[in-house]
């Protein structure tokens, strides 16, 4: 059988023998690659139903394994490992093991959506890319990934005061990340804060200033604060359910 | 031109008090230049960006919902947003409400707990900079008002992903001629070649830039970026004009890092689309905040002549 997707076998299970003839044809070298026969036993059976119980993982049902999301992919192009149909392959059989093994990048889907165009079945890939990364956080597989440390510090302060500041959310991310000096530290940064501040755009930066010291509100926003919060509450709740999982723990 | 467009809300979102000042200021100024009036919406909030959603995609709809409702109740059926992440999700939770029976649920609960009135679909209409220019004033207008033409200028005109993307959050999208293709977007090429500019054929328009991990997977927002700022430099380009204030600070800053990181320099230049119209309106580089800007395009501005 030829391997059309060799990289997404593990190496340990490619045969390619330097000599071997049977029944009289040599099929050594890298033109008959075998695979090593394995018997899958540890079917996560429920696998399809987790991911579909969150959020934007719905409609993985539907899928029939065309490949246009992978072939549209933005992020494909830069790393062919990031691979969303296989993926949803994956978790259509419960391999759970199988898609762990990616469990470091799936995170990086950047959400240009046009996978969702391309998709002939209305999967909403992009989406089923945000559940399956939630769903690996969820269970433990991964620790949170810096984009999830990102969504939840911006989510915060959106939740706290209804808008958000660009120069707070920056330093916070890199608080969540343990460095809040990085922005000090990174020379294309540094380059860029400096590279304006040389030009003194004074309404600018006094702007920029005064956001600094009076954070910018929704007024009236407690009461939609508490029912967001409220909100979320009852979701979290509801995917753990779904996982299995205990009731404690954040989001 | 649609008369009832001269006087429309306007969204400016978060984006657009922060990195985005500059794209808020030169909107207002060719606002004003053409005789058009925004009045901002009331005591706004943030939409949701490209965060929200992954904490919970229905929050992210209620959150831009609430600002369709605040709309709503400043008697506008219209409301313009510059920033494509704004005008992105404007238009997906009209969608969401339109279609889709948890959305309203869970936003006819929120907004009761918040206090307002639910947002109902069809009640207002979300427009972005683009379509908004492109209606309420129009290519002949514009090339009647035009001062200092573009002329000689050639544009790399990018648009992004949320201006078009998933194409079913924009219905009024890909209905043939006049309309807005989501394939191959015009509506920014169309308003610079009225204003004389010399439009190249730019392949990556609708390419992606990684602003949503801009901070969180830089390494792979650097690679796509380059990407774009390369493909624009062998269009022929000597700037590339932007929509989204996402899109700008992200191709700014990645161009900056993928020199400093990668050591591939580029010179392309980047500036907001309505910075090219307001210089073409005869708008000063001050007052389109060519300064504000974190690349330099002073020099560039400067040498052809227009501000």
């Amino acid at each position: 059988m030829p391997i059309h997707e060799k990289s997404l076998i593990r190496p340990e299970n490619l045969r390619e023998q330097d000599e071997l003839v049977i029944d009289g044809v040599d099929v050594s070298g890298h033109w008959s690659t075998f695979i090593e026969t394995r018997a899958v036993t540890d079917y996560n059976e429920a696998m399809q139903d987790e991911i579909a119980a969150l959020a934007g993982g719905e409609n993985i049902h539907r899928c029939w394994q065309c490949g246009s999301c992978t072939n549209a992919c933005t992020v494909h192009a830069v790393n062919p490992d990031f691979n969303p149909r296989y993926w949803i392959y994956l978790i259509r059989l419960g391999m759970e093991d199988e898609l762990v093994r990616d469990k470091d990048i799936i995170w990086q889907c950047v959400s240009c959506n046009k996978c969702t165009d391309a998709c002939p079945r209305d999967v909403v890939p992009e989406a089923v890319m945000k559940a399956t990364a939630h769903w690996l956080e969820l269970k433990g597989h991964v620790d949170k990934k810096p984009s999830t440390h990102f969504d939840e510090g911006f989510s915060a302060q959106v939740i706290e005061t209804g808008k958000i500041e660009d120069g707070l959310v920056v330093r916070d991310f890199f608080k969540r990340m343990g460095d809040p000096f990085r922005p000090f530290k990174e020379p294309y940064l540094v380059a860029m804060i400096t590279g304006i501040a040389k030009r003194a755009p004074i309404g600018y930066l006094l702007k920029m200033g005064l956001a600094l010291v009076v954070r910018p509100r929704t007024r009236g926003w407690a009461p939609a604060r508490k029912g967001i919060e409220e909100y979320i509450r009852e979701v979290d709740a509801k995917d753990r359910k779904a996982l299995g999982l205990p009731a404690e723990g954040g989001h | 031109m649609e008369k009832d467009l001269k006087k429309v809300a306007y969204y400016p979102g978060c984006a657009l008090e922060g990195t985005g000042y500059a794209y808020n200021k030169s909107t207002k100024a060719v606002a004003k230049e053409l005789g058009l009036d925004l009045v901002e919406v009331e005591n706004w909030n943030c939409c949701g960006a490209m965060e929200v959603k992954n904490i919970d995609p229905e929050i992210e709809t209620y959150l831009s919902a609430r600002v369709l409702s605040q709309t709503e109740k400043m008697g506008f059926d219209k409301v313009m947003a510059p920033c494509n992440g704004c005008y992105h999700n404007l238009k997906k939770a009209e969608h969401d409400l339109t279609h889709d029976a948890h959305s309203v649920e869970v936003n006819d609960r929120l907004s009761k707990k918040a206090g307002h009135k639910t947002y109902e679909a069809g009640k207002v209409e979300t427009l972005h900079a683009l379509d908004w220019l492109m209606r309420a004033v129009g290519e002949e207008e514009i090339s009647r008002r035009v001062r200092k033409s573009l002329s000689g200028i050639k544009v790399a005109n990018y648009y992004g992903c949320m201006y078009t993307r998933p194409r079913r959050i924009f219905p009024e999208k890909d209905k043939g001629p006049g309309t807005e293709s989501t394939a191959n977007p015009h509506f920014m090429d169309d308003l610079l070649a009225a204003a004389g500019a010399e439009n190249v054929a730019f392949p990556l328009k609708t390419a992606c830039c990684g602003g949503a991990h801009t901070l969180s997977d830089s390494d792979t927002s650097t690679k796509l970026c380059l990407n774009i700022l390369t493909a624009a430099e062998a269009s022929g380009a000597d700037v590339i004009a932007t929509e989204c204030p996402t899109c700008h600070t992200g191709l700014e800053m990645h161009q900056i890092r993928a020199e400093k990181v990668m050591g591939r320099k580029t010179k392309v230049k980047i500036m907001h689309f309505t910075q090219l119209l307001g210089l073409a309106l005869g708008l000063s580089s001050r007052k389109v905040g060519v300064n504000d800007n974190f690349s330099d395009s002073r020099g560039f501005v400067k040498e052809r002549g227009l501000g």
